[in-house]
């Protein structure tokens, strides 16, 4: 039986109180066990940072009920709570002078005394906490002078520090570039897998929860919010509906967004790899489907990969043109094909 | 420059010295020079060969000396409180209207009652500085509960801060009122006292003043945990479990209180509270507050007493106002300070 961390019943969540009270989102029930990474997913304002907040206790819910590690969510005292749930928000923080050291012995707070000393357990689980997020070798830095990428492993490391079964995330790859982001989801992967911890983040990276997360919960406007594993999720084809309503096509076999293109003309391509794939994807941009082998038209482009210059062009049969580049393949390609008309 | 943990004792090491060093250079400077050795004498033995001297220690330069210390690890102090409370540079004593709120109850007393009662306040001597503290505290204390008032209602610091600067703006318009309507001697007496001064306290006064001010100023110490999490913004804190609106209260409290105390005894000093705690960042460059708390206390006390020196540099006839001295001095410090690091591209 898997331990249960979390638990949200029928959780109506939004802003205000009484009358004037505006609901985001109502009727979220959802579960998070330990030792899982939870991503939550769902478009800009169907209320996944409200979700978050309301989880943390930064505000409270409008009607339904949430536990954690059995407790009522919402009768735990911020000292109690600190021990529960650790958190990584996107608020800027600017601390004068602070290095990465202090900012991960502050995750220590719940531990300290009246003036907030650490003694040598807690500067041992700071550095070893430092550790885990590989930021250690910057430690004496100061939090202005580090990059978008490491600042947040400094900020995660503080949540460990803060040793609590559960580390809540709001888009911590947001206004990161790509490397960062997969460290950054490689190292939560880690840290749940190693350490027992569980992980629950908002993000809009699709493609790396789909490939990171145990479970996904997804949020879509006016739906209930849907949990399961990525690939059930897949299997069963539920992204589609989550997406829809912005016209947006979602490919279930490679889990990634298909951009709809219309096409005003056709081209015969022979070949295949890599190569083609790539010449289909530029001649799609342009408007041009690419048929597969068959002879149509007087147009063939054909592809010998072993060739120099692979993309050969035949027009009624005679080689027109070949070169190595899709960009001037296409060019070329566009030409003729114009002409033809 | 040396980092790490080696830095923070030797800063504080620094600035002791400085502060020691400083106090017995104001005793000793002045118009009338003092040889250190009748000043020690005097001030352990209570006697001296020179009886001109003895007065002007006792009765002057000491109380002074004692009141610019205090009044400066006040201000530093309740600058850096309000700046890491609101995560604003440019915070200081004065945002939260407190001793704008002074200044109206000084205004009050100046110059509604002269205009009244019909006669100038200054006919009413010591009485009259009397009321002036008094009206300046109440009027300080009125503004610091309502301030608190609205900072437990209301659960963003910046929303705070927001209302702290519009009830300043309110006081002063109804000073600028009062001013409008008053006869001329009381709007220049009024307008002396919001020059600021050192010198307004009795001897004995003056201890008590030091002993609450520099006490309290230390004491804020307590608050640097609440301190080092409030940096952290609001939410950050309260995951950490700090019960976000009582430490706000008690910084509040603690920053207010100082600050009352030292606008009624001494005028609106300016640029203190403000400018200190950006040099006691830059010197001792830590985020912990056990430190800059510390370091705040003692460059506050060396700023003030340093502007008092030169408000009073050997071979003028008067001294110059309080105000006039510290931004004189203290704009192009920060300015300077700023400059140097431009580099660093960054404004912490």
């Amino acid at each position: 039986m898997k331990e249960e961390i979390l638990y949200i019943e029928a959780l109506n969540i939004g802003y205000g109180k009484g009358k004037r009270s505006l609901v985001v989102h109502r009727d979220l029930t959802a579960t998070l066990y330990r030792g899982e990474l939870v991503c939550l997913l769902g478009e800009n304002g169907t209320g996944k940072s409200t979700l978050i907040r309301t989880i943390c206790g930064f505000q409270p819910a409008l009607g339904g009920d949430a536990s954690m590690n059995e407790n009522n969510l919402f009768q735990l005292s911020e000292k109690e709570l600190a021990l529960l749930a650790s958190v990584v928000l996107t608020d800027r923080v600017i601390i004068p002078n602070a290095t990465v050291e202090e900012l991960v012995g502050l995750g220590r707070s719940p531990y300290t005394g009246a003036l907030g000393v650490l003694n040598d357990e807690d500067r041992q689980i700071v550095a070893s906490s430092m550790e885990k997020c590989k930021i250690q070798h910057k430690r004496k830095e100061r939090l202005s002078s580090l990059s978008d990428g490491e600042k947040q492993k400094a900020f995660i490391a503080k949540a460990l520090a803060q040793d609590t079964p559960l580390i809540i995330l709001d888009e911590p790859t947001a206004f990161l570039d790509l490397p960062a982001r997969v460290e950054i989801i490689q190292l939560l992967r880690n840290i749940v897998s190693t350490l027992e911890r569980s992980v629950l983040m908002s993000t809009h990276d699709l493609d790396l929860a789909l490939q990171m997360a145990d479970r996904l919960w997804l949020l879509a406007p006016g739906q209930d919010l849907l949990e399961g594993s990525p690939e059930d999720l897949l299997l069963h084809n539920k992204f589609q509906g989550i997406f829809q309503s912005r016209g947006i096509e979602f490919d279930n076999r490679t889990g990634l967004f298909r951009v709809g293109y219309s096409y005003s003309s056709y081209l015969t391509v022979q070949g295949h790899g890599f190569e083609y794939v790539l010449l289909r994807r530029a001649f799609a941009r342009k408007g041009i489907r690419i048929i597969h082998d068959t002879q149509e038209g007087r147009c063939l482009l054909r592809i010998e990969g072993k060739k120099e210059k692979p993309f050969r062009f035949y027009l009624d049969g005679n080689l027109v043109f070949s070169e190595a580049s899709i960009e001037k393949t296409v060019d070329l390609s566009l030409k003729y094909l114009e002409s033809d008309d | 420059m040396k980092r790490g943990a080696g830095r923070i004792p030797l800063v504080i090491v620094a600035a002791v010295l400085l502060l020691l060093s400083l106090i017995i250079i104001n005793l000793v400077l002045g118009s009338v020079h003092i040889p250190f050795r009748e000043v020690r004498s005097i001030l352990l033995t209570g006697n001296s060969s020179n009886i001109i001297y003895e007065n002007i220690i006792l009765k002057t330069r000491f109380p002074q000396t004692l009141v610019a210390l205090g009044a400066g690890m006040a201000l530093g102090v309740a600058g850096l409180l309000m700046q890491t409370l609101f995560r604003n540079p440019l915070a200081g004593p004065s945002v939260l209207g407190i001793s704008s709120g002074s200044s109206l109850g000084v205004a009050m007393v100046m110059l509604f009652t002269g205009n009244i009662l019909g006669f100038t306040f200054s006919s009413l001597g010591a009485w009259g500085d009397f009321a002036v503290v008094i009206s300046s505290f109440l009027g300080a204390g009125i503004v610091l509960i309502l301030i608190l008032i609205i900072s437990h209602r209301i659960g963003g610091s910046l929303s705070v801060l927001i209302i702290g600067v519009m009830i300043g703006y309110l006081s002063s318009s109804l000073v600028s009122m009062l001013k409008f309507y008053s006869p001329e001697e009381d709007v220049h007496n009024y307008v002396i006292w919001g020059l600021g001064n050192f010198s307004r306290l009795a001897p004995a006064r003056a201890k008590g003043f030091a002993l609450i001010t520099v006490s309290f100023s230390l004491l804020s110490v307590l608050l640097s945990k609440s301190l080092n999490l409030m940096a952290l913004g609001d939410r950050y804190a309260a995951n950490l479990g700090l019960r976000i609106r009582r430490a706000r209260f008690y910084i509040i409290v603690c920053a207010g209180f100082l600050t009352a105390l030292v606008t009624s005894f001494c005028g609106p000093i300016i640029f203190i509270g403000v400018a200190v705690p950006h040099l006691a960042k830059l010197l001792i460059r830590t985020s912990n507050h056990i430190y800059l708390v510390l370091n705040a206390a003692l460059i506050g006390g060396v700023t003030s007493l340093l502007c008092n020196l030169i408000a009073r540099l050997p071979g003028m006839e008067q001294e110059l106002p309080v105000n006039s001295v510290t931004a004189f001095i203290g704009a192009p410090v920060v300015i300077w300070v700023i400059w140097k690091r431009r580099h660093e591209n960054r404004l912490e």
